[in-house]
């Protein structure tokens, strides 16, 4: 009797771990399958041109390079704009307004804003920059990538100041350093690979958003470095080309795609990487 | 003794620079957090910025239709009759079926890392799916439309036609030809995409369980099932449910993979093998042909609502986390 109930209990067991097992495996195959034909698909295609010519019509041999260059551009801005306010309204909430009010509210809507759809701040940028001057531009992308990105790295700066031990703090005031100075020289050195991680998450997330730059940098299939004009990227392209009907831009876009891929997938191992305990500390 | 004279009076004499000094550094240290302080005041004013200015957008489109617009599925730009209906009910039905298959996964995974993976595949494994996590949309997108859709319409969809199809009532869910494109198709997609983020958050939860809670349970004799199910589970409830919901906010919102699957039809179908639409699809797909006016309205009025009822989901995962962290 008592051995019947310890058999179904082991047999229950087993049955839920085995489901764990298989969900594991679920989990593990579809990436396995997606970064398969990723390499299948994309590999291919990768050669010379692909970095040296820029998109051209069906029929007519192209590149990406006008892509390639357009997504490093408009990235570029975003981290120029969200770096400096993540990491200033990270200190603030960490520093300043620990426990201030402020601080709740400010914590809970950027915490809104890191999971808030993409689609909905292109949207936006598209209401408040696109109109007003009456034509897509690359700035307009670049803002819209920024209000993506700061509040990832807001996050990660509120939570690596937090691992700061306040008796580092104590110290350096108890020599009569100022805040804003013990902030910069002790808090922000002690944490900061903490800090660079959470601003290569944020690159590596901007580089991947198509849907908010679809109605603010718009895409464009000439070369073009001018901040104020349409400018291409890699996902708009991706995004273009994979509906496309004719085989040389679906090539071309899944080239796009691996190269989008690996270098988001890239940065997040580097981010990893440095974000983890180094042998030896702690 | 003159040495000290002499001291006390260079002192003196540098109290002024001293003062200067000081005060220079007190300017740039309140310059410092006023910098700080706004910095976090821009991060305020971008939330708030995005749904007024969603608002004004799309106040012509609720004038004009009323309450119309949320239930209609009408969608004709030549007769500028416009309704979110189709969209909003694509939206609800994909995040559904994709919560449905994505958040029992996604637990089963954080389950296999927390208490059954060998301590040597534990980081391997975590960082597998956290790369997955990290794959961008778009990539799921032409993944979806090249390989999955085929998939879809060669083997799942036939097979689900002639099995569950049959059966009544189900059977209504599961009727009509495999286009490949569909409900289905893209809340499959959208589940894949979830998973990653029920797995990370459980799991981050499943970890605040006291180790001692859990040694004790395994100490009275329970199998590592009845530890989940009594002990790890119940203790983490508020955590897990605020995870699954965060899980929810993305799948609402999300575009590009659903744009390239789901066939993009304003229409309301019983099947979910049917071709439809979801709010950001739509967004997506037809912003670029829309004319300035009521068709630009109406889709910003649709991302308005899409921002409301994202903003109530993730508020209240929000406040289930917040909750959790004040426990522990």
């Amino acid at each position: 009797m008592a051995n019947s109930l310890y058999v179904g209990r082991r047999a229950r067991n087993s049955f839920w771990a085995a489901l764990c097992y298989a969900a594991t495996g679920f989990g593990l195959l579809w990436l396995a399958l997606i970064l398969g034909a990723l390499l299948w698909k994309g590999a291919g295609g990768l050669s010379l041109d692909v970095f040296t010519k820029v998109t051209a019509p069906p029929g007519v041999k192209g590149g990406l390079l006008n892509s390639i260059v357009g997504s490093l551009i408009v990235t570029a801005i975003g981290l120029a704009l969200a770096a400096p306010i993540g990491i200033l309204a990270g200190t603030y909430l960490a520093e300043y307004g620990r426990h201030s009010k402020l601080s709740i509210v400010i914590r809970f809507v950027n915490d809104i804003l890191l999971s808030a759809p993409s689609i909905v701040i292109g949207l936006f940028v598209y209401q408040f920059c696109v109109v007003p001057v009456g034509h897509f531009s690359a700035a307009a992308g670049g803002f819209a990538l920024a209000i993506i990105a700061a509040p990832i790295i807001v996050r990660t700066t509120e939570d690596m100041l937090g691992l700061v031990p306040n008796t580092l703090r104590e110290a350096a005031s108890s020599l009569g350093m100022p805040r804003s100075l013990v902030i910069r020289n002790v808090a922000y050195r002690a944490v900061m690979s903490g800090l660079v991680t959470g601003v290569l998450l944020a690159v590596a997330r901007m580089a991947g958003e198509t849907a908010p730059l679809i109605f603010t940098a718009l895409g464009n299939s000439l070369f073009s470095v001018n901040l104020t004009q349409p400018m291409s990227s890699l996902p708009l392209i991706i995004y273009e080309f994979a509906r496309s009907p004719y085989p040389d831009q679906q090539k071309l876009a899944w080239t796009g795609a691996l190269i989008v891929t690996v270098a988001v997938l890239g940065l997040s191992i580097v981010a990893r990487v440095m974000a983890a305990p180094k042998r030896g500390e702690r | 003794m003159t040495a000290t004279a002499i001291e006390t009076m260079t002192v003196e004499a540098k109290a002024p620079d001293r003062a200067r000094a000081l005060g220079r550094m007190r300017t740039a240290d309140s310059g410092f957090r006023i910098m700080t302080l706004a910095a976090a005041l821009i991060v305020l004013a971008l939330l708030l910025g995005v749904a007024i200015s969603l608002f004004i957008g799309s106040l012509p489109a609720f004038k004009a239709f009323g309450w119309h617009f949320f239930i209609s599925d009408a969608w004709s730009p030549p007769k500028q009759r416009f309704g979110a209906g189709a969209a909003i009910y694509g939206t609800l039905v994909t995040s559904f079926i994709a919560m449905l298959i994505g958040v029992p996964v996604g637990l089963g995974i954080a389950v296999f890392l927390t208490e059954l993976c060998p301590p040597m595949l534990r980081r391997p494994i975590g960082i597998a799916i956290e790369l997955l996590a990290g794959i961008p949309s778009i990539i799921f997108g032409i993944w979806g439309v090249y390989y999955f859709r085929p998939f879809m319409q060669d083997y799942l969809q036939p097979l689900l036609i002639h099995t569950l199809g049959n059966v009544p009532l189900i059977g209504y869910l599961f009727a009509g030809p495999p286009f490949g494109y569909g409900l289905l198709t893209a809340s499959l997609v959208l589940a894949v995409m979830i998973l990653p983020f029920v797995t990370a958050i459980s799991r981050d939860v499943f970890e605040t369980v006291p180790p001692v809670l859990k040694e004790a349970a395994y100490g009275v004799g329970c199998t590592t099932f009845e530890v989940v199910g009594n002990i790890v589970l119940p203790y983490t409830r508020v955590g897990v449910i605020g995870g699954v919901m965060l899980a929810l906010g993305r799948a609402l919102g999300e575009t590009m993979a659903v744009t390239f699957v789901i066939g993009n039809a304003p229409h309301i179908h019983a099947s979910i093998l049917g071709q439809g639409t979801t709010i950001s699809a739509m967004i997506a797909n037809t912003f670029a042909d829309a004319d300035p006016g009521l068709f630009t309205s109406s889709l910003l009025a649709m991302g308005f609502t899409l921002f409301v009822i994202t903003f109530i989901v993730l508020a209240a995962a929000r406040l289930m986390l917040a909750r959790l962290e004040q426990r522990g």
